[in-house]
């Protein structure tokens, strides 16, 4: 039964890992660029959703679509003024870009709201589904299931629409793409767009099921979620879903079962090995279906 | 293609000045404080003239990131000392603070900045890594430095390992991480009605936590305490404790012992809570700070013991003053202990400088013999603690009190 519990919990932490990867993963299909400030994303998302809670007292749904809209438009943002001017540059120069966003907001964050932790209000219920002595709280259901929603939405989206149809012929080949007649820039935004969106869900799911909202909140679910993406193999969709929920499997499992101390170090372990056999990751292809 | 190239650097300039100005932003709220003191120093000097001289106290804390709770407070409790004492007349002090991030090297170079403008006395530094840091430096230059929190083994010894070859010319305010993990031990032997299972969830990758746990755990060997499961968790996995709550739960545990900070002791509690899981929750210094957390749900709190040398509802005049005089400063806020051990420190010197007749012409080399001196040999009464002494390696020796947390508020416990 406790296995059964671990495992669980392990699923509700690795979707939170998989929602984040999809950004990942995306931008780095697309546009072919590392975006190292996707965690800082999370972060602003988690804040925008903490003040429309508290001091707006917005109900949970409205605070949600709230924080999307902002992290939306702040992805596209980051997107036109600090990477578009380097599309050409060395992918070195839009990988310190990145990591220099990322310090922008950590500590434009900082300045702004302070660097004290704030603790974010229990808006999903705290309950939980007792069967027999397993105990499966609401939360890590309605996190599984969220995640599991926005995955067969992307697929949908990136297989069934014209738009997606355009994401998946840049990210096979942006400049056969452009001379289709696709706007490849626009495509971009609508990358960054989407995987901003994700990041304010993933940044309510986070901070409901770990309360602490702070300016560097997103460095390390933002490390883990990059992990994951590259566990199931950068570029794929299907693949930063894998790897996330592995990766919070593997977290949890190592955690019950063979050290605390250790499971960090087993999880990367377990990174290496599959890179090792399949370099490309889990589900990583060198020519199909990137995006 | 030119004019694209030229377009692109100036939109890549346009990011990096205003990057720039994001950090100087952040550095000049961070050095806010010392422009404060600045200000104030004109009007301490002019009545300083009169009483020859000011003498210059300097200390360096977290004023910026993730600690920087502790850094302001302690800021703004010695800066609220200093002014009381320059009030009453007498020897003039002067305060300056430095960021340092909780950062060892940065505490370095706060050290370099507060030697170029002539600090004699110092409060060290507030957290434990860059006081461990800075330490070698103060004895080096042997100016006499008492640190209001930085209870760390490696800020007052050269080898913390073995606890030997203390620097003596550096002195602790706050219990020392053995001392509490100790007393800890020992006030759960005392008191079996609270539980007699134990376990324990540490910070394995801070001195402070992993330290206290040692001890702890040394102790309760002695003291016959079962401890039936020890977890740890470290800076990346410091959100998810369902793991450790399900395991100190599954081995009966009655009683949760916490060394750690309050922040993840706030989600501990969080999710505990949502498991059902209802220990009696024993917390040290660190979890001082949790009812002041913003948003934080206090009844979660409820029942929690801590381990404190202040607490914040004591009724004599010296804790009520403090207390008013403190939340006038800021905007209503409840000291916490680092804000206590800070305002003691300046006292601590004020009545030791006093004592010695030190006056602000001699070197910091000279004034540092003379506080070593008197600080071996004083007796002090102020905020943490009555008859405080010291001994010659620089601990401090007073009775932490425990308290518990009912309706939001810290209760003192009787023993």
């Amino acid at each position: 039964m406790e296995f059964l519990s671990y495992l669980i919990n392990g699923l509700g932490l690795g979707s939170v890992y998989a929602i984040i990867a999809l950004g990942y993963t995306m931008v780095y299909g697309i546009a072919k660029m590392l975006n190292f400030a996707h965690g800082d994303v999370i972060m602003i998302g988690a804040y925008v959703a903490f003040f429309a809670l508290t001091n707006f007292g917005l109900p949970l749904i409205p605070a949600v679509l709230l924080s999307v809209i902002v992290c939306t438009v702040l992805g596209v943002t980051i997107e036109r003024l600090a990477y578009k001017p380097l599309r050409q540059a060395s992918s070195l120069s839009v990988l310190i870009t990145a990591i220099g966003v990322s310090y922008f907001l950590q500590n434009g964050a900082q300045l702004l709201w302070s660097s004290a932790t704030k603790v974010f209000p229990a808006v999903i219920s705290n309950g939980s589904l007792n069967i027999g002595s397993l105990q499966i709280s609401y939360l890590t259901l309605i996190t599984i299931c969220v995640c599991i929603l926005v995955m067969a939405a992307l697929t949908l989206f990136i297989n069934r629409t014209s738009t997606g149809r355009a994401m998946r012929a840049c990210s096979e080949d942006k400049g056969a793409a452009a001379l289709m007649g696709i706007n490849v820039n626009f495509i971009i935004s609508v990358t960054f767009a989407i995987g901003s969106g994700l990041a304010a869900i993933a940044s309510v799911l986070l901070c409901s099921t770990y309360p602490s909202v702070f300016p560097t909140l997103g460095a390390m679910p933002g490390i883990k979620a990059f992990t994951a993406a590259v566990f199931g193999g950068i570029g794929s969709i299907p693949g930063a879903f894998l790897g996330g929920l592995l990766l919070g499997v593997i977290e949890i499992l190592a955690k019950a079962y063979i050290s605390t101390q250790l499971s960090d170090a087993i999880v990367f372990a377990v990174l290496i090995v599959v890179l090792l056999i399949k370099p490309t990751g889990l589900l990583g292809r060198k020519l199909s279906e990137k995006v | 293609m030119k004019n694209h190239g030229l377009v692109k650097k100036v939109l890549a300039a346009l990011m990096a000045v205003s990057m720039m100005a994001a950090l100087t932003a952040c550095g000049g709220s961070g050095s806010s404080g010392s422009a404060d003191s600045a200000e104030a120093a004109p009007a301490a000097e002019a009545s300083a003239e009169a009483a020859g001289g000011v003498i210059k106290i300097g200390g360096s804390g977290p004023l910026t990131g993730g600690a920087a709770v502790y850094g302001t407070a302690v800021k703004d409790a010695a800066e609220l000392a200093v002014a009381e004492i320059n009030a009453k007349g007498g020897q003039q002090f002067e305060l300056r603070f430095e960021d340092d991030a909780h950062d060892a090297e940065k505490a370095v170079t706060a050290y370099g900045a507060l030697k170029d403008w002539g600090m004699q006395i110092s409060l060290c530094t507030v957290t434990s890594s860059p006081g461990a840091a800075a330490a070698p430096l103060y004895d080096e230059d042997n100016i006499f430095a008492i640190t209001p929190s930085g209870s760390s083994l490696a800020v007052i010894y050269q080898d913390a390992d073995n606890a030997a070859n203390p620097y003596g010319n550096i002195f602790q305010m706050c219990f020392t991480d053995p001392n509490q993990g100790v007393a800890s031990a020992d006030y759960l032997a005392a008191h079996p009605d609270l539980g007699s299972k134990v376990a324990v969830i540490y910070k394995n990758d801070d001195n402070y936590s992993s330290g206290v746990f040692n001890k702890f755990k040394a102790e309760s060997e002695v003291k016959g305490l079962e401890i039936v499961y020890d977890g740890t968790f470290d800076d990346s996995n410091a959100s998810d404790f369902s793991v450790q709550l399900t395991k100190a739960q599954a081995a009966g545990a009655d009683i949760l012992f916490l060394p750690i900070y309050y922040e993840p002791a706030s989600l501990i509690l969080t999710q505990a809570n949502q498991m059902g899981y209802a220990p009696t929750v024993f917390g040290i210094d660190g979890m001082d700070g949790i009812l002041t957390l913003e948003g934080f749900d206090t009844s979660l709190a409820e029942g929690v013991y801590l381990l404190t040398p202040f607490s914040a509802d004591a009724t004599d005049d010296l804790t009520k003053n403090f207390v008013e005089n403190y939340k006038a400063k800021k905007d209503g806020e409840i000291p916490n202990q680092f804000a206590a051990d800070a305002y003691d420190c300046i006292y601590a010197i004020a009545q030791a400088v006093e004592a010695a007749g030190i006056t602000a012409d001699m070197s910091a080399s000279e004034i540092c013999d003379k506080l070593v001196g008197q600080f071996t040999s004083m007796t002090f009464n102020g905020l943490t603690g009555q008859n405080v002494t010291w001994s010659e390696t620089g601990e401090v020796s007073k009775s932490p009190k425990a308290v518990v947390i009912q309706g939001g508020v810290y209760v003192g416990v009787e023993d």
